[in-house]
């Protein structure tokens, strides 16, 4: 349903949103092939049980096969006979940096993609439309790469220690005092892994008799930090206004199940932008209810940061809002600033509590200095503060990049989910066959794409998804739209039924928005 | 030309099959089986079609020629 919303006021531009229903025949087709590969796949198990054909994945030894099995659940037929046939597709080694190109080790199978094995030969200057690197930092050379290789001939790489005892050196301090700078907060903490941040945190911030509200399609650090806390979990529909304020009700009246008492605490779990979909949260109305019902927010903004906002700083930014608003703004290094960890930031009150309660900060190992000083450089980069205009350069090529693909994409007729503003684009593919296909034939045009499918997404909903970088120069993004097109018509991938009208190619404009025609 | 285009034609539908059905991901022996099996029932199909239907069909058509043929008199004794 695409819908422009301007809610009273609370959003200072257009909100463009599109999930295109699946079409039905589209649907009943995607059923037919799983329904047909569910066969084979029984064949194959019988076969594989009465020995008429070789078992090469995992089973039970002779004397457990009369215990309780441990492989015949549906993830388990699923990896056996769905997801062993597309595997070429995933974990495909590289062997350059990740940037705009890459190179990759060719291999081959020769069993159906139980092994593999390489033929020697490396596939040079692939098209990286995978990579999470949405401001182009991900280089081997320049700034960045020279700072980060002055700081490895004196620090060394390894710290031998967590924060609390002896790793906490004045690189980590520089970083935080700089990332809390950036963000416009208080004070922030950096951590040397982005997944860790999200699930040692969330369970020092909140345990039993606390609430959590978490949206539908929350990534799994999210969700597993808030199973570990011990707290209530409430699921709200994905970035539905409606249902978050009935469950915010539903908890002020009613309270605690059993008791009635209040809840301790309520906090809001969202994310930035949610990686499979390509949706933008709805922060303002988020914000609004907060205040109003009195709870506490957490903002996930590991792909948001440095690719949304008018000078990179992310959500908050792009919705013109007081950083001061959201209780505790999370985020990661990993994505637009080419490095590794994660951070928080929030009040000086609530930062010096995580330096001591939280799992990470006492445990894990501080981060390793020469990726401190690549974060460091990415974000005086971005901010200008190194005396060039590149940071600023780069957010906008990124956000030009993102509306040109994306509208070029609608105008084919491709499905695409997602706001118009994200860098993610997920494009629909549906049918598992189509997956497989996607991929390879992508690869023998020379473009690196994702394809994902069941576990990560609804099991009809695969789609291929396509990270933008502020590296991609206009030309490798036509090289690239003109062998999508000629895959999408090879594979009958236009699903669209809405035709976009075609607009004039203007130069990016921030009050600009697309019309559609029904 | 036209016949190079025409067969060029045919293969694509065909590979658009194999991806819906998704004999384009299975092993050789896989897709004998499945083919094999296809084959088999629209051929059952088609022998089921020629045998009955066209019987069925001719003795519709025999019921309603019998119907429009005796119209004429039937309609004659109404209007009188």
């Amino acid at each position: 349903i695409n819908h422009i919303v301007h809610n009273g006021g609370l959003y200072k531009r257009p909100f463009n949103e599109a999930f295109e229903e699946t079409p039905m025949l589209v649907a009943v087709l995607t059923y037919v092939g799983y329904g047909v590969l569910t066969l084979f796949g029984y064949l194959r198990d019988f076969m594989r049980q009465w020995k008429i054909e070789k078992c090469q994945n995992a089973t039970e030894r002779e004397e457990q096969k009369d215990f309780v099995p441990l492989y015949q659940d549906f993830e388990n037929f699923y990896n056996r006979n769905l997801y062993m046939r597309i595997r070429d597709s995933w974990n495909r080694p590289i062997c350059s940096v990740p940037g705009a190109k890459v190179d990759m080790m060719e291999r081959v199978s020769h069993d159906y993609n139980w092994t593999f094995t390489y033929t020697g030969r490396v596939i040079k200057d692939i098209i990286n439309m995978g990579s999470y690197n949405y401001l182009g930092f991900a280089q081997n050379a320049g700034a960045c790469q020279e700072a980060a290789a002055k700081v490895l001939s004196q620090y060394g790489a390894g710290v031998c220690s967590t924060r609390q005892e002896m790793g906490n050196l004045d690189k980590h301090e520089e970083l935080e005092k700089l990332v809390a700078r950036f963000l416009g907060v208080e004070s922030a903490m950096a951590y040397g892994m982005g997944f860790a941040t999200n699930s040692m945190n969330i369970p020092a911030l909140v345990g039993k008799g606390c609430l959590i509200l978490s949206d539908e399609l929350n990534h799994a650090s999210l969700v597993l930090g808030a199973r570990l806390s011990g707290a209530t979990i409430r699921i709200f529909k994905h970035n539905n206004m409606q249902s978050l304020e009935k469950l915010l009700k539903d908890a002020i009246v009613h309270g605690q199940p059993r008791t009635r008492r209040p809840w301790k605490k309520i906090l809001i779990l969202v994310e930035g932008i949610y990686s499979m979909e390509g949706s933008i949260v709805r922060l303002p109305e988020v914000i609004a209810l907060k205040k109003k019902y009195k709870s506490y927010l957490y903002l996930d903004e590991a792909h948001s940061i440095g690719a949304l906002g008018p000078s990179g700083r992310g959500v908050v930014e792009y919705f013109g809002l007081n950083p001061e608003d959201v209780d505790v703004m999370m985020g990661t290094f990993t994505k637009s600033f080419g490095a590794a960890g994660g951070y928080t930031g929030g009040k000086k009150e609530l930062i010096d509590y995580l330096r001591t309660y939280s799992h990470s900060a006492v445990y894990a190992t501080s981060m390793s200095p020469p990726v401190v000083e690549q974060i460091i450089t990415s974000v005086k980069c971005i901010m200008g503060e190194d005396g060039t205009t590149v940071g600023r350069a780069r957010v906008q090529q990124l956000a030009e990049n993102t509306r040109y693909f994306r509208r070029r994409l609608k105008e084919m007729g491709f499905i695409i989910y997602g706001n118009e503003d994200s860098p993610v684009v997920p494009l629909m593919l549906y049918m598992p066959a189509k997956i497989g296909a996607f991929g390879r034939e992508m690869l023998k045009r020379n473009i690196g794409v994702v394809v994902v499918g069941f576990p990560a997404t609804p099991i009809i909903e695969s789609r291929a998804r396509f990270c933008l970088s502020a590296a991609h120069t206009k030309e490798m993004l036509d090289t690239a739209l003109k062998e999508i097109n000629e895959v999408g018509d090879l594979l009958q991938l236009k699903y669209s039924r809405r035709r976009l009208v075609p607009l004039l190619d203007r130069p990016f404009d921030e009050t600009t928005y697309e019309e559609t025609e029904d | 030309m036209d016949m190079r285009s025409a067969k060029n034609y045919v293969f694509w539908l065909f590979c658009q099959f194999e991806l819906i059905t998704c004999s384009y991901l299975m092993e050789p022996w896989e897709k004998v089986l499945f083919y094999s099996f296809n084959t088999g029932m629209v051929g059952m199909l088609l022998y089921t079609t020629y045998t009955c239907v066209a019987a069925q069909v001719g003795t519709a058509l025999r019921l309603l020629w019998h119907c429009l043929g005796t119209q004429p008199d039937s309609a004659a004794s109404v209007v009188k």
